[in-house]
Formats: structure tokens, C-alpha cells, sequence
């Protein structure tokens, strides 16, 4: 066991320059635009003047937070190939459904934002619902973000926690306050090639190591049998999901109804932080290609985060003789969290490193900047002008978002010390959120494609789908857990899962159904408030086609869309 | 502000501090990438793509000046 604590590693002099000069160009971008942020939709829309290519790779990097880089690359380690059903299943046929059919509506209603297309759609409080959960789940999301990145250059670097803290959100506060959206998405993209090109690098040198895929495959059956799984079980996405009896512990229904129908399309469809990028776009046709050119790189993302998490835990499996093997937690147990970060230390030189090191702190700086720019525009719109002190002047607003970039950063470093005080809260606080997240898509679906839908009947629907989130978490458990945090609060148990996910795909599968159903019923029984005319542009029956104004066939959405949906089949077909 | 230009300018920048390191740094510290100059390769591949995206921005700044002129 050589490493059996990481060994802190030592940049060199070129590592420090690298990041120093990404800092500068970060900053810079935010300078260079400041002069054109004149007016508030400057500031929370880009004055929707943004070309396709961009708001679409922003698209892709402002979800490219810690929870991807990180977070895939230990369910990597830990299920395998399984992990890029989240890719295959989960976003892609999602973010196909968002250009095509909802981006109409979004970027046509000229709401600035999601909770103020509710507003528009249905009525107040079902927006303020809405908006005050999202507010404050951008906040704790930005702030968990920023304790992941402090907690762990700390672990790889031996920095200091606040320092690092206080260091890369002061660059966050910097160019998101100059230049506001616009500069959030300008350097998403820097941070999107910046991740590109400092995670390429690890897997083919990963692969050379582990004797390429044939190599992985080969360890991680052994492995598989070890763990008392069929051989194929980490390196085959399909073929062991007829029943839960595959590493997630998840079957083919919960994963295709829970996962991809109902969280994907919840995220990728109603979440402002991604909807936002598109909604700046400069044109009908650009919003609607934001996603579908997001889906591309987003496809193929899998072997750039996923594999170094199976490479890991293939050359651990591999034992001494492989010179690298993961990181054991505090308990002694294999510390996933660290697959892909100790596999960048392990494998890059000094030189490399630094671009190793800057990818990184680019993917939690784009995810913190993606959920500030959202709050800032959110709070503003939604909360501030509607219920603060509405009728002032644009420069007015124009200020408060500037004031809330501060005051959200602010709170980001609060939740960030909190997070590193109290574990447990922050647990209890995503549970808190992922109930509210979970019937959003259904309230969406029947606003934009069933014209009867009350306002009523969506805010109930809402409710009802949340405390049904609570109820169905708090009556089961999975298996071999028995901490409140993970179920069973109620103090009876109806059914135990195999695993946690399969009981977060049911947990989100009754939260839908639950929505769709209330929803459904109160809107019958209650009186339409908005007219015909007023849901013009919301609803898809009352709303004129969009004609499609570009010749070139790889620019029609629809032609773009089919694309991407055969790439995901043929992925998910060549890994099954 | 055409986004390529500083893309491109940064990617330059990393690809040309790499393979200048890769070429005169020190040779003894490729163990780690199982005995390969990474920086001396990478950084060129990065250096191309500075490069091309900055060449491409400044092509297109130029056919607009054109486009104007005429």
C-alpha cells in the first residue's frame, strides 16, 4: 500500500505561471466587457446577442461543476460504465426535447427568466414557489461547490481552506460583476477547452497504463467476480439491468422512468442555470441549437471524466504492480471522490500538472459562476422587482444584480464554512431540495402543452408532488442504511431498495406522477384565469409553428436533433 | 469582442510555456508519464490549437473590415 494517505504534491514554478495566467485572462475577459453592460438585460441576458456555438458550449460548461468532474469520475470507479446512463439516458434525449419543443416557448415568450415564465404561464405564486426555492438552491449549490474545490486543493496541494476559498471566489465575484452574464458565458467556454485539454491527456496516458480498454475490461471483470457480480458488470451498461443486481443496484425501468424521464428532463428542461445560456442566445433559431450543440461534447464526455474513475479502479485492482491505487477514506474504504484528481497527480509531470490543476479549478469556478449568474438574475427578476420594489428605473435594477453578485457570493462562503462545520445539514438541505426539484417537469409539460392547466392546479400540483418526494423518502430505506438522512424518518418502513439510487429514481418517479395527477384533477375542477390570447407564445396549441428560417440543414434543430439522438442510440448500443 | 481571440491567446500562451519546458526543462521527471515528454507533446498540440482559434478571429476581423470597406 503505497498510498495508503495521498502524498501532497509540490507545483513547480510553470505550474503557478499557468494558473497565474489563466487568472489574468479570466479577469480580463470580465474587463474587456464591461463596457458594454449598460443596461440590465446587458447584464442578465446579454442583451440576448450571443452566437449559437457559445451559449452552447456554456450550456455544457456551466453544469460542469465539481459534480462532474469529481462526481463522475468516482461513480466511475465505483458502478462502472453503467455511470454514463446519467450521459446516454439522462441528458442527451433531455436536452434534444428542451431545443426542440420547450425552447419555443422560453425564448419566445421574452420571459427573462424560469420562474417568470411561471408567472406568465400560470400566476404569482406558483413563480414564487418557484423562485424563492431555486434562489436559495443556487446559493447552497455555489457554496457546496466551493467547499469541494477548498477541501480539495487542500488534500492534493496543502492549501489553506480559506485561502483557496476566498481566492478563486473573489476571481468568480470579479468577472461576473464586470461583465455579467455575458462574461459568465465567455469564459465557460475558456473553461470548457480548458477541461478538454487538461483531462485528454490522463485518460490516454490512463489507458497506456492499464493496457488500454481491452486491459480495463479485463481488470475490472476479475474485480466484478471479486464483488460477487457477474463478470461484465462494470464494463457493460445494459446487459446486467434486468434486475437490480448490477453495482447501482438499480433496474432498467427505475433507471429509464426515474432517471432519464423524470430527473434529466427536470434538470436540463426547467433548471435556469443551463436555461439561462440558451435564453441568451441571438436568435430564435440560435436558442433552440444551444442545447442540441451542447449534446455533442456532452455525449462523448463519459470518456473523459467516466473512464479515469474506471482506469483508477482498474489499476488498483491491478494491485503493486500497477505503482497506483486509490486513496482510502477516513473509514479505511476506498475513497472514490479522489479517483480522478490522485489519478492527475499520479500520471502528470510538473508543466502538465499546472494544466491539469487549472482544468480543475476552471470546472468548479464555471459551476460556482453558473449558479451566481442565475441567482443574481433570479433575485432580481423574480424576487426583488416583484416583490421588493417594483416600477424602478433599468439602472435601478441594473444595480441590485450587481449588489446581489456580491451579496450571493457572500452567502456562497457562509454555506462553503457551514458545509465544513456541518455535514449533515448540507445533506438534509439537497434531500429538502431534490423533493421540490422533482415535479417540476410535470408542472412544465402540462403548462406548455395542455392549454386547460390552471394556475391552481399547477402550485397544488407542485405541493402535492413535493410532500409526496417526503413521504415515499420517509417510508423507505435502502438496503443496509439506517441513518435518517437516507429514509425511513417516518418510523415505518413499506419497502427496502437494493441501493440509494434506486430508491432516488422512485423517490422521483412518485413526486412526478403525484404532480401530474393533482395537477391534472384541480385544473379540471377549477376556472381558467388567463385567456387565449394571454397564453399566446406560452402554450404550444395557441402558439404560430416556427418556421424554419435557416437553409443549411446543420443548422435546423430538427435535423440537429435526430443527429444527436442516433449518436446516443449508437453509444448506448456499442457499450450495452 | 470575437471569443476566439482569447482562447486561442491563452492556449498559445500554455502551448508554447509547455513545449519550451518539454524541450530545455528537466528530462527527469517523465517517470511519472510512463517516460513521455507530455509536455513537449501536449504543448504543441495545444500550441496548434492557440493558434488556429486565434488565426481564424483575425481572419474574420479582417474579411469584416473588407466587407466595410467596399
Amino acid at each position: 500500500m503505497t498510498n495508503l494517505h495521498m502524498g501532497q504534491v509540490h507545483l513547480g514554478l510553470i505550474d503557478y505561471a499557468l494558473m497565474l495566467i489563466y487568472f489574468v485572462f479570466v479577469i480580463g475577459i470580465g474587463a474587456s466587457l464591461k463596457r458594454r453592460v449598460k443596461t440590465s438585460s446587458d447584464f442578465f441576458q446579454s442583451g440576448r446577442s450571443i452566437p449559437a456555438w457559445i451559449t452552447g458550449l456554456a450550456f455544457l460548461s456551466a453544469n460542469l461543476g465539481a459534480q462532474e468532474v469529481i462526481g463522475m469520475g468516482a461513480s466511475g470507479a465505483k458502478y462502472g460504465i453503467a455511470t454514463a446512463h446519467f450521459y446516454w439516458v439522462g441528458a442527451i434525449p433531455a436536452m434534444v426535447f428542451v431545443g426542440i419543443f420547450m425552447m419555443p416557448f422560453y425564448y419566445g415568450s421574452k420571459a427573462r427568466s424560469v420562474p417568470e415564465y411561471l408567472k406568465l404561464r400560470y400566476d404569482e405564486k406558483t413563480r414564487g414557489f418557484n423562485a424563492f426555492s431555486f434562489a436559495i438552491m443556487t446559493l447552497f449549490s455555489s457554496g457546496i461547490s466551493l467547499f469541494a474545490m477548498a477541501k480539495l486543493l487542500g488534500l492534493l496541494l496543502g492549501w489553506d481552506f480559506t485561502f483557496s476559498m476566498l481566492v478563486s471566489a473573489g476571481i468568480v465575484l470579479a468577472y461576473i460583476f464586470l461583465g455579467g452574464l455575458t462574461s459568465a458565458i465567455y469564459n465557460e467556454v475558456l473553461q470548457f477547452f480548458l477541461i478538454v485539454f487538461g483531462f485528454l491527456p490522463l485518460v490516454v496516458i490512463g489507458l497506456t497504463k492499464a493496457g488500454g480498454w481491452d486491459g480495463v475490461k479485463h481488470s475490472l471483470d476479475l474485480l466484478a467476480v471479486q464483488n460477487h457480480f457477474p463478470a461484465g458488470a462494470y464494463t457493460h451498461a445494459w446487459a446486467h439491468m434486468g434486475s437490480a443486481t448490477n453495482p447501482m443496484g438499480v433496474d432498467w425501468f427505475s433507471l429509464t422512468m426515474g432517471l432519464g424521464f423524470v430527473l434529466s428532463f427536470g434538470y436540463w428542461c426547467t433548471d435556469f442555470l443551463v436555461v439561462q445560456r440558451a435564453m441568451a442566445a441571438n436568435s430564435m433559431s440560435a436558442a433552440r441549437r444551444t442545447p442540441l450543440i451542447a449534446a455533442v461534447p456532452k455525449m462523448l464526455f463519459p470518456f473523459l471524466v467516466i473512464l479515469p474513475g474506471m482506469i483508477a479502479m482498474a489499476l488498483t485492482a491491478n494491485g503493486a504492480a500497477s505503482g497506483y491505487s486509490l486513496p482510502l477514506d477516513a473509514k479505511g474504504g476506498l475513497d472514490y471522490n479522489m479517483a480522478a484528481p490522485s489519478m492527475l497527480v499520479h500520471f502528470f509531470p510538473t508543466g502538465l500538472l499546472g494544466v491539469g490543476m487549472t482544468a480543475l479549478l476552471a470546472s468548479f469556478m464555471s459551476g460556482m459562476a453558473g449558479n451566481v449568474t442565475a441567482f443574481n438574475t433570479v433575485f432580481t427578476v423574480d424576487i426583488y422587482e416583484s416583490y421588493i420594489r417594483p416600477k424602478q428605473s433599468d439602472h435601478h435594477y441594473l444595480m441590485v444584480g450587481k449588489f446581489a453578485t456580491v451579496g450571493g457570493i457572500l452567502v456562497s462562503i457562509l454555506t462553503a464554512l457551514l458545509a465544513a462545520n456541518f455535514n449533515n445539514i448540507m445533506d438534509m438541505l439537497q434531500l429538502v431540495f431534490a423533493f421540490v426539484n422533482a415535479p417540476l417537469f410535470a408542472t412544465f409539460l402540462l403548462g406548455m402543452f395542455w392549454k386547460r392547466t390552471t394556475g391552481h392546479g399547477a402550485f397544488f400540483g407542485l405541493l402535492s408532488g413535493t410532500v409526496g418526494a417526503a413521504i415515499h423518502h420517509g417510508l423507505t430505506r435502502p438496503a443496509g442504511e439506517f441513518e435518517a438522512i437516507k429514509g425511513g424518518w417516518l418510523g415505518h418502513i413499506v419497502h427496502t431498495y437494493p441501493s440509494d439510487m434506486a430508491q432516488n429514481f422512485w423517490t422521483a418517479i412518485i413526486a412526478w406522477t403525484t404532480c401530474f395527477v393533482v395537477t391534472i384533477i384541480i385544473s379540471s375542477l377549477t376556472k381558467r384565469t388567463k385567456s387565449d390570447e394571454e397564453l399566446t407564445g406560452l402554450v404550444y396549441s395557441l402558439t404560430p409553428k416556427p418556421e424554419e428560417t435557416e437553409k443549411v440543414w446543420y443548422k435546423q434543430p430538427v435535423v440537429l436533433g435526430i443527429i444527436v439522438l442516433m449518436g446516443a442510440v449508437i453509444l448506448n448500443v456499442l457499450f450495452s | 469582442m470575437d471569443l476566439r481571440l482569447p482562447v486561442g491567446a491563452l492556449f498559445a500562451i500554455f502551448g508554447a510555456l509547455l513545449t519550451l519546458f518539454g524541450a530545455f526543462g528537466p528530462k527527469d521527471i517523465y517517470e511519472k508519464s510512463l517516460g513521455i515528454n507530455v509536455n513537449l507533446y501536449w504543448g504543441a498540440v495545444l500550441l496548434v490549437f492557440g493558434l488556429l482559434m486565434a488565426g481564424f478571429a483575425l481572419a474574420a476581423s479582417k474579411r469584416e473590415a473588407q466587407a466595410k470597406a467596399e
